[in-house]
């Protein structure tokens, strides 16, 4: 067996089926990261103190213990008090909580970059606070956030592999297995990591687009110079 | 206009920022189609007065009045009075995200529940009134101060207010944008706006205003028209201040 036919034949099609279910995790956590995201950052800041606490404190966890282990309660763990997940929902739930706490603290930095007169002429003109932050403060923050919560976007595509951990045969769990079989670890793993490298640089350069076609004077310059370069 | 109609009545307000009192009781009321303009010292509680008007900051004590309404505790009819009493500020305040349109109509679709084809010619006919209808694609960024602080302006009369209260507005304008606000506030005072204009421009309180408030220490000290505060003795500690600008400008 030659090399073109090992690599054609048999590894592609494996990390294709890998790759899908790698972007399938992606795309169901990551809009539901940015909405829980959102929720938990103003919750901190606009919310109630218990609602505030609440935030901070499931934050402050997420951030404190390691996602792998997480997982190992969400999947392990859980069908001990009767709730059993499948490992693709609970690698989900896992990681919507993660990218969810992480984006919270990036658009909680946006929230209190924005100047206190924008809440106050807003509720001048009768918005209630709510409908200030809605209208008036979040759509600013989450253009201002869009650095942080693309750089979380992209920690997601990595940590996804940690799903395999809870036998989800994504793209390194596929690699793993063909690797494994053919004694192929260094070539394997080398088109693996080539994988997430297409998926990251998807990303940047989607980003950069998203920037740019947000972007508003005296806001934000940086989607626009960083496109140049390209 | 001058239908002596008490559109405002401002009683007794007091306010206290910790062991600081700003204000110390401040009463006064304000007929339909009058412009006050109040002047005094920095320090002296005259934007605090302001915006104890529509609660942006909660007095102590008093009572705020529009029309028959009670503007204090009216718990969360409060967003009802504020579209009825505008607020224009110092550094304009403009939504950085919208263009000028935008910011003007803003309000109307969100607040008033104005259909967006709707707000948008409003919003174009304030725009047109304070001279900005061509910078209506602009963001705040892209506008000098003068133009912010007109937008800013049209933003507040989109609502249709009762009353507008005006913070400082030119304070942090050069003496040609200045102008080119005043002129714009002057021809609402004309127009019959009832407006409350915290400010240091003397020419336009004296052209302009009816009433002349000089405020210090958190108390309404001398009050009268312009002609009063030109000729009268009643006004001998403002007169004091105003000199004190003369001197340094020179005039």
């Amino acid at each position: 067996m030659d090399q073109a036919e090992f690599l054609f034949q048999i590894l592609l099609p494996v990390l294709m089926e890998g790759m899908i279910v790698t972007i399938k995790l992606i795309v169901f956590t990551a809009p539901f990261g940015l909405i829980l995201g959102i929720l938990v950052a103003v919750g901190r800041v606009y919310g109630s103190k218990p609602i505030s606490l609440l935030c901070k404190g499931a934050v402050g966890f997420i951030k404190g213990t390691p996602l792998l282990l997480m997982l190992f309660i969400l999947y392990f763990g859980l069908p001990s008090i009767g709730i059993t997940l499948s490992a693709f929902v609970a690698s989900l739930v896992g990681f919507i909580m993660c990218n969810g706490a992480y984006n919270s603290e990036y658009i909680r930095g946006a929230i209190s970059s924005i100047k206190e007169g924008q809440i106050i002429a807003a509720q001048a003109l009768g918005m209630t606070r709510m409908q200030a932050v809605r209208h008036i403060i979040l759509p600013q923050a989450l253009i201002r956030a869009i650095p942080g919560l693309s750089n979380e976007f992209i920690y997601l595509i990595k940590y996804s592999s940690l799903a395999y951990m809870l036998t989800v045969i994504e793209l390194t769990g596929a690699g793993k297995m063909v690797a494994t079989k053919y004694f192929e670890f260094t070539e394997v793993f080398m088109i693996v990591g080539i994988g997430y490298l297409i998926l990251v640089t998807i990303t940047t350069i989607a980003v950069m687009l998203i920037e740019r076609k947000v972007a508003v004077p005296g806001m934000t310059q940086s989607g626009r110079n960083m496109l140049d370069i390209l | 206009m001058e239908n002596n109609e008490t559109i405002l009545k401002v009683k007794n307000i007091h306010k206290s920022f910790g062991d600081l009192e700003v204000l110390k009781g401040v009463s006064f009321e304000v007929k339909k189609g009058e412009t006050i303009c109040f002047i005094g010292p920095s320090g002296t509680g005259k934007s605090t007065l302001l915006r104890c008007i529509n609660l942006l900051t909660q007095p102590d004590q008093g009572s705020v009045w529009l029309g028959d309404a009670e503007v204090t505790n009216s718990g969360k009819n409060i967003n009802h009075f504020r579209q009825k009493i505008g607020m224009v500020f110092q550094n304009f305040f403009l939504f950085d995200h919208l263009t000028a349109i935008r910011n003007v109509e803003i309000a109307l679709i969100k607040v008033r529940g104005m259909k967006p084809k709707e707000a948008r010619e409003k919003a174009l006919e304030e725009l047109r009134q304070v001279g900005m209808e061509e910078w209506a694609e602009h963001y705040p960024a892209e506008l000098s101060g003068g133009q912010a602080q007109r937008v800013s302006i049209a933003r507040a009369l989109a609502m249709d207010p009762d009353v507008i209260l005006f913070d400082e507005p030119t304070s942090a304008l050069d003496p040609e944008l200045t102008r080119e606000v005043l002129e714009v506030m002057k021809k609402l005072a004309l127009a019959g706006m009832t407006m409350l204009v915290v400010t240091h421009e003397m020419g336009f309180a004296c052209s302009v205003a009816n009433r002349i408030m000089f405020m210090e220490h958190g108390e309404i000290k001398e009050q009268g028209s312009p002609e009063e505060l030109m000729s009268d003795t009643k006004f001998e500690r403002c007169k004091n201040f105003i000199g004190q600008f003369d001197q340094i400008n020179g005039d």
